[in-house]
């Protein structure tokens, strides 16, 4: 294949949709699956059949739209008319107004124009719920592997790496490491074997924004790893995805088939003398295989377990060659970076983070889902703009962004722009995109010990400060949820969170302490209720003192 | 000293002192041929080095991070603190942890004053425990006809499991489950005395650096690990290459 066939190819597929007046788009990403949205989009396709509109009408599965609590979700007349909740009964509602411009039942419309679809901007989403994501002509109708083809054949790898640097883009994977220095690196590692991974192992608790991008839009991960490949010298690469994920692995074997059979992927793509290949490695469900170093040891073969660095895998990583390892985000960024230039990037976002960001916002908050922000929104906007506020009248009082190696960001710093610093500098992180909102009814020592038994059951084990430091700090925060606690566990606690944080081998340790160090730092009180008063504010835990009123009261 | 095709000689500070080690020595190597001290545990000369149990991390100008000395290469220039405040309370507190994990009762333990873990303990002033200890229900594997391996006194080091591969070549040990519920395991997961990759070389119980593998037939105190053959081992690996 090349440039031609491949216009060729988008020509033939937008003429192809442009016979039909009606396109009407059900999600089939794995939440909306998960309430029968395949049920439903067969009832369209049979009720179409049945009132003959074949010919002018097209049900059409794609990826994820983003309001995932409201699945199943329909889409009709390029988004203008959406439809939640959807059952296999509504089907025929939901024809009647898409085509016969019918109002639909009320309790399945939603408004398309609500602050949650417009307030966003899609960079790499641009496709979810727009394509089909098992078809590779579907992508390539929308611009798919144009930036590949450009890279191949018009720039020199130098130019793609430039690109990528100007572009300002940092890691989506938490930890904000500037993507086009990470490039360089691999670029300049001497002209050997070299490795592109995908880091797609998405572990927090709460995120899913990965696995929505490889759902919906599996072809731009594959696009922006051979563009990696071709700009480092790298002719193979590896998709690190967690088994959890069957139906993005599904979709991700066969996105490189059809990529491999379209000369996408493989040897000589483009009809030049680039070779590229992808295979998929499954994760065996543990979470510090997120870390690059373990991630490389379990694709090895090995126990997943990290390594001290320096040399980073940049240096010596897979089979200890220099490897370049990015999040799925972040590759799947590349193809409009090339597409629209680095500079067109750089322009949106703040000074030191460009771009957007995708970000699962879950919780206690009206509209849950997916969601695409550029970076320097504040966290007051995306919460109750949209986000849609706090359910029922409650009363606001953290955000935790970043998982378990994240923070609990209180109300007084909700103004501060989102970006990879100013979470920094309140003691959270901008980590992989999961952003759990919660309110009065949360209690936080609780919401510390869930992060803290997470971090405990996921540690490797390997090193002594986050194998039993993680253990000891739940062990205290156990005790101070029930009441058994003593001044002197709060001042070990506090102890112990510098000690793992500062002595730990691997990302996950150093940033274990972080949901209760913030915590810590913002909610004293409720600790010291659960301490001194042996009560919870929030009526979550039960703590001795509230016991013994109980039994007394019985 | 001739060096080897892109190793260079380099000169750094450690502990206010001026050192001159080559590029492919790391931290301790350097600081052990200047008789500065860095408490190590999981590290034994002769194995590879993971840098795992922290005891030897030390602070060096310019990088944010903490580095474990058996793994970090030297560099020219570089300023490395041993001893700070901040080290040494860590250290204490990763003995401390290490003492809390499992069952460490010194006075009825067969290498009771032949123990790494003890001397280090007595050495960096650790002479009370204020964690709560988290008495975990560990197995003892007395199935092998002449070494026991009791998981109460192990600490994780993956000594034994390092010298079964690397040195014997048997590997025989390996690891299983993560956090506190990792334990050493042999084949998989089988009685040591069943094991049919176990050559009986004993070498794992000479490394351990508890009472943790120790030979049969030994009372409290009596299990003395003898480690002459390491370097010599060792050596003959790297001539081997």
């Amino acid at each position: 294949m090349n440039q031609d066939d491949l216009a060729n190819i988008a020509v033939q597929t937008k003429q192809e949709e442009s016979r039909y007046d009606h396109v009407i788009k059900v999600c089939v990403a794995a939440g909306c699956l998960s309430a029968n949205s395949d049920q439903v989009k067969t009832q369209l396709e049979s009720e179409v059949k049945q009132r003959g509109l074949e010919s002018c009408c097209k049900v059409k599965g794609v990826g994820c739209m983003g309001l995932c609590a409201a699945g199943p979700l329909v889409a009709g007349e390029g988004n203008e008319k959406m439809f939640q909740n959807v059952t296999p009964a509504d089907a025929s509602a939901i024809l009647d107004s898409i085509v016969d411009n019918k109002p639909a039942p009320e309790n399945v419309v939603i408004d398309s124009h609500l602050d949650f679809f417009t307030g966003q901007k899609k960079i790499v989403l641009e496709n979810s719920g727009e394509i089909d994501p098992e078809r590779v002509e579907d992508y390539i109708a929308a611009d798919g592997y144009e930036a590949l083809f450009h890279c191949i054949t018009k720039l020199k790898p130098l130019g793609v790496v430039e690109q990528v640097t100007k572009s300002g883009l940092r890691g989506r994977g938490g930890a904000g490491f500037p993507t086009g220095l990470k490039w360089t690196t691999v670029y300049k590692a001497g002209t050997g074997q070299k490795y592109v991974i995908c880091n797609a192992d998405e572990g927090d608790p709460g995120a899913f924004m990965d696995r929505s991008v490889l759902e919906s839009d599996p072809h731009r991960v594959l696009e922006g790893m051979a563009i990696a490949g071709y700009a480092v010298g790298a002719n193979k690469g590896f998709i690190y995805c967690r088994a959890e994920y069957p139906l993005a692995v599904k979709r991700l074997r066969t996105a490189i088939r059809q990529a491999e059979s379209h000369g996408l992927l493989g040897n000589n793509i483009g009809e030049t003398h680039f070779d590229f290949k992808i295979e998929i490695r499954l994760g065996a469900g543990a979470f510090v295989c997120g870390e690059e170093t373990a991630l490389i040891a379990s694709i090895e073969g090995g126990r997943g377990t990290p390594r001290p660095r320096p040399p980073f895998p940049a240096q010596s990583g897979l089979w200890d060659c220099p490897t370049l390892i990015n999040n799925v985000e972040t590759f799947a960024n590349i193809p409009p970076i090339i597409r629209r230039g680095g500079e067109w990037y750089s322009t949106i976002g703040t000074e030191k983070s460009k771009g957007t960001k995708v970000f699962a916002l879950a919780g206690r908050v009206v509209n849950t889902g997916l969601i695409e922000v550029p970076m320097g929104i504040t966290l007051r906007e995306i919460i109750f703009k949209l986000g849609g506020g706090i359910p029922e009248g409650r009363r606001f009082k953290a955000v935790q962004s970043g998982g378990p190696s994240g923070g609990c960001v209180p109300e007084q710093y909700l103004d501060i722009p989102v970006d990879y610093d100013s979470l920094a500098s309140v003691g959270s992180i901008m980590g992989s995109g999961g952003m759990i909102v919660m309110d009065e009814t949360s209690c936080m020592v609780d919401v510390a010990k869930f992060f803290m038994d997470f971090c405990m059951s996921e540690s490797c084990g390997k090193c002594v400060p986050c194998r039993v430091g993680t253990t000891q700090m739940h062990n205290i925060l156990e005790r101070i949820s029930e009441g058994r606690a003593t001044q002197n566990d709060l001042e070990q606690l506090k102890e112990l969170t510098g000690m793992v944080k500062a002595a730990s081998l691997c990302g996950l340790g150093q940033t274990a302490p972080n949901p209760t160090l913030t915590t810590l730092r913002y909610f004293m009180d409720e600790y010291k209720a659960h301490i001194e008063e042996g009560r919870c504010p929030a009526g979550i835990c039960h703590p001795v003192k509230d016991k013994e009123e109980a039994e007394v009261g019985a | 000293m001739s060096t080897a095709p892109g190793v260079e000689i380099c000169t750094l500070i450690i502990e206010n002192r001026e050192c001159g080690g080559r590029s492919d020595q790391t931290i301790l190597d350097v600081a052990e041929e200047y008789g500065i001290f860095i408490p190590t545990l999981c590290r034994l000369p002769g194995l590879s080095s993971i840098g795992a149990c922290r005891m030897c991390l030390v602070e060096v100008k310019g990088s944010n991070k903490l580095l474990p000395a058996c793994v970090t290469k030297v560099q020219e220039g570089m300023e490395v603190t041993v001893n700070s405040e901040r080290l040494e309370a860590y250290r204490r507190t990763t003995l401390e942890l290490l003492f809390s994990e499992r069952n460490h009762i010194c006075s009825v333990c067969v290498t009771n004053g032949h123990c790494d873990l003890q001397s280090l303990a007595q050495k960096l002033g650790v002479n009370h425990i204020t964690m709560p200890y988290l008495h975990p229900h560990v197995e003892v594997d007395a199935s092998h006809p002449r070494f026991i391996a009791d998981h109460n006194r192990c600490i994780l080091c993956t000594r034994c499991i390092r010298v079964c591969a690397e040195i014997e070549g048997a590997h025989t040990w390996d690891l299983m489950g993560r956090g506190t519920k990792a334990r050493v395991i042999t084949d998989l997961n089988r009685p040591w005395g069943e094991s049919e990759s176990c050559t009986g070389c004993g070498k794992c119980v000479q490394v351990c650096p508890t009472g943790a593998l120790s030979e049969k037939g030994q009372a409290a105190g009596e299990m003395m690990k003898r480690r002459q053959f390491l370097p010599y081992l060792s050596m003959m690996r790297e001539v081997g290459k």
